[in-house]
C-alpha cells in the first residue's frame, strides 16, 4: 500500500507541476512561417515591448497544410500560408479561423493588397486572411551563359543542355502554361479544359527534360547550384536572385515575357490557436512600416505594410526597378485561389514527368 | 502463513513482470500497432467532397493500374537487392578480415574505423557525399589537376551515386551481425578442412559461409529494410529520373495532400516488403527464429 500512496503522491505532484508550467507558457506565440518572415532583431524587439516570447517554425505551403490537418489545427498560433492555398485547403481540412478584422491595424496596410486577399480568403461570408509578404516567382539567370532567357519556355533551348534547374511543384505548371500561350487560370473552374493545358505542359515538360540538371527543393539547394555555376537559368523565387545579384552582378532575376508568377503570403490563424491576442499583436507590430522594412532586408521581398519602401535600402529596389520595368509589373499574373481537387491532377503529371525518361 | 506470504511474493513477481513489459507493450502498441491500423482505415477511404470521405479500394487498385507507382516499386525494391548484395559483397572481407585474421588492438581498431562515420548524422553523411561527387566537387577538381579530364565530371545525380550512398549507409549493419557469427565459428574447423586436402575456396564455401548464413541473412534483411525505407540518400544524391518509394508516399502525405492514396502505398510497402523477405529466407533455406537469435 505505501507503494500505492507514494505513486499517488507522484502522480498528483508530476499534474500540478504540468498545470503550472502550461500557465506560466500561457505568452508564447507559435508562429509558423517561411525562412526570413521573422528575423531575429524583430522577434527581439517584439519579446521585449510585450513580454510574449515567439517560437518559430520555418515551413513551406504543402508542409503547414499538413502540419495543421495532421493536428486538425492545433500545435500554431500563427500561420503564413499564401492566399491561393487557403480556401481550399479550409474547405477539406477544418483547419483555420476565421480573421476578425478589427482588431488588426487596416490602415497600416496597402489597400488594394487587403481587399485582394479579403477576396480570395473568403469562405462561407467569413475572410480567413491579411496579406503580409508578397512576391513573384519567374527566372534566375545567368546572364553571361544563359542571356537568351526570356520565358520559361526558352528553358527548353538546346544551347542550355544540362544546366537547367527548376521545382517539380505547381508554380512550372503553371509557368509553362503562360509562355505556351494558355491561361491556366482562366481555366481553374474547368477540369476538362484544365487537364487539356496540364497534358500540353506535360509533352513539353517531358520533352526537354533533357535540359534538366537536377530538380531542387530547397532554396539554398538552389542557391548553390546557381553559385557554383553548374546551372545557368532556373525557375525561382525574385528574392533568392537579388540576391545572387548582389554576390555576383552576371546572376539575375528576369521577369519572364509570359509574366511572373505573383503570390501573397499571407497571417491566418489555425483554428486552435490558443494565443490569438499574441497573434493580432504581432501582426499589427509587423506591419509598423520600419520593422516591415527589415523583414523585407531579411527576406529580400517587399510586405504590403504601407509606406515601408521608403526605409527599404536603395539595393534592393534598384535590383527590384531593374527586374520589373512598370509594363512587367503589370504583366504580373497573381495566383486566383486554387479549386480542391486541381492539384490532384496537377500532381499525377508531376509524377509523370519526374518517371519520365 | 507461509502460504500468504507465498502469494504475496508471487503477485509482486507478476507486478513486476507487467511493469517491465509496460513500456514495450506500450511502444509497440501506441507507437506501431494502433497508427497501423489506423493507417489501414485512411488507405480505404476515398475523397467524395470536401470533408466527405467513403470507403473504396480505389488507392489500392491506382497502384497496381498506374504504371508508374508500381515501377517506381519495382525499381526500388531491385535497386535495394543490388544494394543489399553489394554490402554484402564488401562487407564479408572486410568481416572476416576483423573477426578471422586479426587480434587484439588492430581488431577493435578496424571495428571502430566502420563504426565511426556512424557517428555524425546521415544528412551529413550524404552532404559530405555531395560535396565530392558535384560537377564543382573534390572528386571532378582533382580529376582535371591530375589531368585525367579535361572538363568537370559530374558525378551526382545518377543511380551510381545514389547506390554508393546506399551501400555505405548500410555498412555497419552488415558487418556486425557478419562478425558476431563468424566469431562464433571455431578456428579447428577451419583448421580441419584445409587438413582434409580442402582449398581455400572450398574451406569458404562448406565451412565458412554454412555457418556465417545466419549472420548473413539477418545482415541482409536489416540492410534491405533500411535501404528500401531510406528517404534521404536517394532524394539529395538521385537524379531527376530517380524515383523512390518513400519518396512517393512522402509526396503523397505533404505535398498532395493525399493521406488515403500515402498510406495505401505504406501499406503496400510493409506488405511487398515483407514478402520478399520471405522469399529471401525460403530461397536461401533459412528460418526467421534462427536468422534472428
Amino acid at each position: 500500500m505505501k507503494f500505492l500512496r507514494q505513486f499517488k503522491v507522484l502522480t498528483l505532484v508530476t499534474a500540478v507541476t504540468a498545470t503550472f508550467s502550461m500557465s506560466a507558457q500561457a505568452e508564447t506565440l507559435r508562429l509558423l512561417t517561411w525562412g526570413g518572415y521573422a528575423p531575429q532583431d524583430v522577434v527581439e524587439q517584439f519579446e521585449k515591448e510585450t513580454g510574449i516570447e515567439v517560437k518559430i517554425t520555418l515551413s513551406n505551403n504543402e508542409d503547414m497544410i499538413s502540419k495543421l490537418r495532421a493536428t486538425r489545427g492545433a500545435g500554431f498560433d500563427l500561420a503564413q500560408p499564401s492566399q491561393d492555398r487557403i480556401v481550399s485547403a479550409h474547405a477539406d481540412f477544418n483547419i483555420y479561423k476565421p480573421m476578425d478584422l478589427s482588431k488588426i491595424d487596416t490602415a497600416k496596410i496597402i489597400p488594394s493588397m487587403l481587399a485582394a486577399t479579403k477576396k480570395n480568403t473568403e469562405f462561407e461570408g467569413e475572410v480567413y486572411g491579411v496579406p503580409h509578404v508578397w512576391g513573384t516567382s519567374g527566372l534566375i539567370v545567368n546572364r553571361e551563359a544563359a542571356g537568351t532567357v526570356k520565358d520559361y519556355t526558352d528553358l527548353c533551348d538546346d544551347s542550355l543542355s544540362g544546366s537547367v534547374s527548376y521545382r517539380l511543384k505547381r508554380p512550372t505548371l503553371i509557368g509553362f502554361a503562360f509562355a505556351l500561350g494558355e491561361d491556366p487560370f482562366a481555366a481553374y473552374g474547368d477540369t476538362e479544359k484544365y487537364q487539356a493545358i496540364l497534358n500540353k505542359v506535360e509533352e513539353k515538360l517531358v520533352s526537354c527534360k533533357s535540359n534538366v540538371k537536377a530538380y531542387w527543393s530547397g532554396g539554398d539547394a538552389l542557391l548553390n547550384l546557381m553559385r557554383s555555376g553548374e546551372v545557368s537559368a532556373a525557375m525561382a523565387w525574385d528574392a533568392g536572385g537579388w540576391k545572387l545579384n548582389s554576390e555576383n552582378p552576371d546572376i539575375t532575376f528576369v521577369a519572364p515575357a509570359s509574366g511572373a508568377l505573383g503570390w501573397i503570403d499571407t497571417f491566418v490563424l489555425p483554428r486552435k490557436t490558443k494565443a490569438e491576442d499574441a497573434a493580432y499583436k504581432w501582426i499589427n507590430f509587423v506591419m509598423q512600416p520600419e520593422v516591415a522594412a527589415r523583414i523585407t532586408e531579411s527576406a529580400g521581398n517587399f510586405t504590403a505594410s504601407k509606406g515601408s519602401d521608403d526605409f527599404v535600402n536603395d539595393t534592393l529596389k534598384a535590383q527590384f526597378k531593374q527586374s520589373f520595368p512598370e509594363a512587367d509589373l503589370d504583366n504580373i499574373n497573381w495566383y486566383p485561389p486554387v479549386p480542391a481537387g486541381l492539384e490532384v491532377m496537377e500532381g499525377k503529371v508531376l509524377d509523370r514527368v519526374k518517371a519520365a525518361n | 502463513m507461509s502460504d500468504a506470504s507465498g502469494n504475496f511474493n508471487r503477485t509482486q513477481y507478476r507486478l513486476g513482470f507487467w511493469l517491465l513489459l509496460a513500456p514495450i507493450v506500450l511502444w509497440l502498441s501506441l507507437l506501431i500497432i494502433l497508427p497501423h491500423i489506423d493507417m489501414v482505415l485512411v488507405s480505404l477511404r476515398e475523397r467524395i467532397a470536401s470533408r466527405q470521405y467513403g470507403f473504396s479500394f480505389g488507392n489500392y487498385t491506382a497502384f497496381f493500374t498506374e504504371p508508374l507507382y508500381w515501377n517506381t516499386f519495382v525499381r526500388t525494391a531491385v535497386m535495394s537487392i543490388v544494394a543489399t548484395v553489394l554490402t554484402l559483397i564488401i562487407a564479408f572481407p572486410v568481416s572476416f578480415y576483423i573477426a578471422k585474421v586479426l587480434t587484439g588492438r588492430p581488431r577493435i581498431a578496424l571495428f571502430i574505423l566502420c563504426l565511426l562515420p556512424f557517428w555524425v548524422s546521415e544528412l551529413v553523411r550524404t552532404y559530405g557525399w555531395m560535396i565530392l561527387l558535384r560537377e564543382t566537387g573534390l572528386i571532378s577538381g582533382a580529376l582535371q589537376w591530375f589531368g585525367l579530364a579535361d572538363q568537370p565530371v559530374e558525378m551526382l545525380y545518377n543511380d551510381v551515386a545514389i547506390m554508393v550512398g546506399l551501400i555505405y549507409t548500410s555498412m555497419l549493419f552488415m558487418v556486425v551481425p557478419l562478425v558476431t557469427t563468424l566469431d562464433s565459428l571455431d578456428n579447428s574447423l577451419i583448421e580441419a578442412g584445409y587438413d582434409l586436402g580442402g582449398s581455400s575456396w572450398n574451406v569458404m564455401r562448406s565451412i565458412v559461409i554454412p555457418h556465417a548464413m545466419p549472420g548473413i541473412m539477418s545482415g541482409c534483411i536489416v540492410v534491405f529494410m533500411l535501404t528500401l525505407g531510406n528517404y534521404l540518400t536517394p532524394t539529395l544524391l538521385g537524379g531527376k529520373s530517380s524515383l523512390w518509394f518513400t519518396e512517393q508516399i512522402y509526396t503523397q502525405f505533404i505535398t498532395r495532400f493525399n493521406w488515403e492514396q500515402g498510406a495505401a502505398f505504406g501499406i503496400l510497402l510493409l506488405i511487398l516488403s515483407s514478402l520478399i523477405v520471405w522469399l529471401g529466407l525460403k530461397i536461401t533455406r533459412q528460418s526467421f527464429t534462427r536468422v534472428m537469435s
